[in-house]
């Protein structure tokens, strides 16, 4: 047999095949379908109404709400109310709701698994990917499709290797990593193929440095982002009451076919920022150094997970934010959030002079009450920023790692976290 | 060949917070869509007619996975989007929906303003200046899904027998 990638093993797996070419358009079967609030049941009730089906498998879909939070008008009480409804009336058990980020909170619950084949109503799906899982986002028509036959096509991607070797340094992050990828890739660099993530830098990231990795591959422009499992996934995994089953087989074969291989050094990375108003805009910190801001937000699947509240309160403990500065802490997740505050993360927030926002997408999606103002400038560690995505259309996006968001949130403009740190 | 459309031109990285910007996802369509590319073009949603083509550069649709991104060109009455390449959840979007999508590896040439005719099945796009675009072919399986009317109707005629897939 030939060489397979990891790409084409899982989805040779999930279409009952023994191996894929790439290029083939094969109908794969889904081993589970994740939906959210604004993509979801408001979306699929009608179609699968229209067909007259109901999911084909309640114990393969899960639903998590985190757009219309907190539901605090008459149109988005109606989408939580429809969204209570159509779960109950679908018997679905998966159902969490009001507990975070649904990126964050699939794996949290112990929901993915490595060789797995999962579709998610929401771009920002590769997160998945992490895990060994091959997940993509899809928009809520096709979801409608999956929920009504269990199966989609897919056009069977190439591989393109992102290898990172070296080893960060202080102050750096995975979001620095992407950012770099990013701004040297351009946003269509990944082509809407697979794109996997390799070197020992990799290798060291903890579980949630990956998925903010994997994560940012839609800004990449790739159709997921892929860590072969090992034992950190494993210990993640069971650390959440899941055993995996044996995964040596899910890493792609040394010599599987890719069609580029992208070589970066984490040892020579220094702390990205990306300019207004695209990721691709990055570069290093000290090209933007003096930026002033006036609002710091720390949010965000991508950027507001445990280990992100960690690297922005290691700067601010004992600091506060320049007065001209707001900053504003959405924690991605209930259960990060309550492990945040027993350690005492969160009171470096509260004690810096933080507003702590919902567990919910925010304002990173462009919903909910905080938007950006007229003219206002913000850094942030979220992973778009698109013109009036934020806010209005004069607002201004930098995106940064929690450790280059939480110093510039101190010093009141953009700054290298590894100067406010003291070189350490 | 169909009645001249007008050329609506747009540049690379369209993206989807543009076509359907957050703040108003919850609103109905008919809203979100007189808010479509408003950041870009704020004159778009009020002029364009029933009918006109969009013609764009690289990634068109870049970002979100909200299909409101397409219904809102649908909606507005958009018959055809061309670019150079689309984002992928886009792509397949507007292939659920039925709108054609059009791979065209040049699309400088083509002008704002311009009075085009389509020709669907060809992907031909004639200017009324003399340019033409000529458009990929869409892959048969995919040509199925729109040819149908999108993924709704073509599961339709799947579950009802008309179809294998």
């Amino acid at each position: 047999m030939m060489a397979q990638t990891l790409a084409q093993k899982i989805i040779a797996k999930a279409s009952g095949r023994d191996a894929v070419d790439a290029g083939e358009i094969v109908v794969a079967k889904v081993d589970l379908a994740m939906i959210h609030d604004s993509g979801g049941p408001r979306r699929v009730k009608p179609i699968l109404e229209r067909l007259g089906r109901n999911v084909w498998d309640k114990d393969k879909v899960a639903v998590i709400t985190d757009h219309f939070l907190p539901a605090d008008t008459d149109d988005t009480r109606a989408i939580q109310r429809l969204t209570r409804e159509w779960v109950a009336a679908q018997n679905i058990s998966a159902f969490h709701d009001e507990m975070g980020i649904c990126h964050v909170v699939l794996p949290e619950q112990g929901h993915l698994q490595p060789g797995m084949f999962v579709v998610g109503g929401d771009s920002h799906s590769p997160t998945g990917g992490a895990f060994g899982a091959y997940m993509f986002g899809i928009g809520a028509t096709e979801m409608a499709g999956v929920l009504a036959t269990g199966e989609i096509w897919i056009k069977v991607p190439e591989t393109i290797l992102i290898e990172w070797t070296g080893w960060l340094g202080p102050q750096l992050s995975a979001k620095d990593m992407m950012l770099r990828a990013i701004g040297e890739l351009g946003m269509d660099g990944g082509g809407y193929q697979a794109v996997e993530y390799t070197g020992s830098a990799v290798s060291a990231l903890s579980m949630q440095e990956r998925m903010t990795m994997a994560n940012m591959t839609a800004e990449l422009g790739g159709q997921t982002g892929l860590i072969a499992p090992d034992e950190v996934t494993a210990s993640w995994l069971s650390a959440r009451g899941v055993q995996p089953a044996d995964f040596s087989n899910w890493r792609s074969d040394d010599d599987a076919p890719v069609i580029a291989h992208h070589h970066f050094n984490a040892s020579e990375l220094a702390p990205q920022v990306a300019a207004p108003h695209s990721p691709a805009n990055a570069s290093p910190v000290g090209e933007q150094t003096g930026e002033k801001i006036d609002v710091a937000y720390i949010g965000a699947c991508t950027g507001a997970k445990l280990d992100d509240l960690r690297m922005a309160a290691s700067m601010l403990r004992g600091q506060q934010t320049a007065s001209s500065v707001s900053l504003m802490v959405a924690p991605a997740s209930k259960r990060d959030q309550q492990i945040a505050a027993e350690e005492g993360t969160m009171a470096v927030f509260e004690e810096a002079g933080a507003i702590i926002l919902p567990n919910a997408c925010g304002i990173c999606a462009g919903y909910g009450n905080n938007r950006l103002g007229e003219n206002i400038r913000c850094i942030s560690t979220t992973a778009r920023n698109f013109r009036g995505r934020m806010g209005a259309a004069s607002s201004e996006v930098f995106l940064a790692s929690p450790y280059t968001v939480a110093a510039s949130a101190i010093a009141g403009h953009i700054c290298d976290p590894r100067e406010v740190a003291g070189g350490a | 060949m169909g009645d001249p459309a007008r050329v609506w031109k747009f540049g690379d990285n369209i993206d989807t917070d543009a076509l359907a910007p957050g703040r108003y996802m919850s609103a109905p369509i008919d809203v979100l869509a007189s808010h479509c590319l408003e950041t870009v073009r704020p004159e778009f949603a009020a002029q364009v007619s029933r009918g006109d083509i969009i013609v764009a550069g690289a990634n068109f649709g870049m970002g979100s996975s909200r299909e409101q991104a397409v219904e809102a060109l649908r909606h507005l009455g958009i018959a055809a989007v061309i670019a150079q390449s689309f984002a992928g959840i886009f792509y397949r979007n507007a292939v659920n929906l039925g709108l054609p999508v059009l791979e065209c590896a040049e699309t400088t040439s083509a002008k704002d303003g311009s009075a085009a005719t389509m020709d669907a099945v060809s992907g031909k796009l004639e200017l009324d200046d003399g340019v033409v675009l000529n458009c990929e072919p869409f892959p048969d399986f995919l040509m199925q899904i729109v040819n149908d009317g999108g993924l709704v109707p073509h599961l339709e005629k799947r579950f009802s027998g008309g179809a294998s897939r």
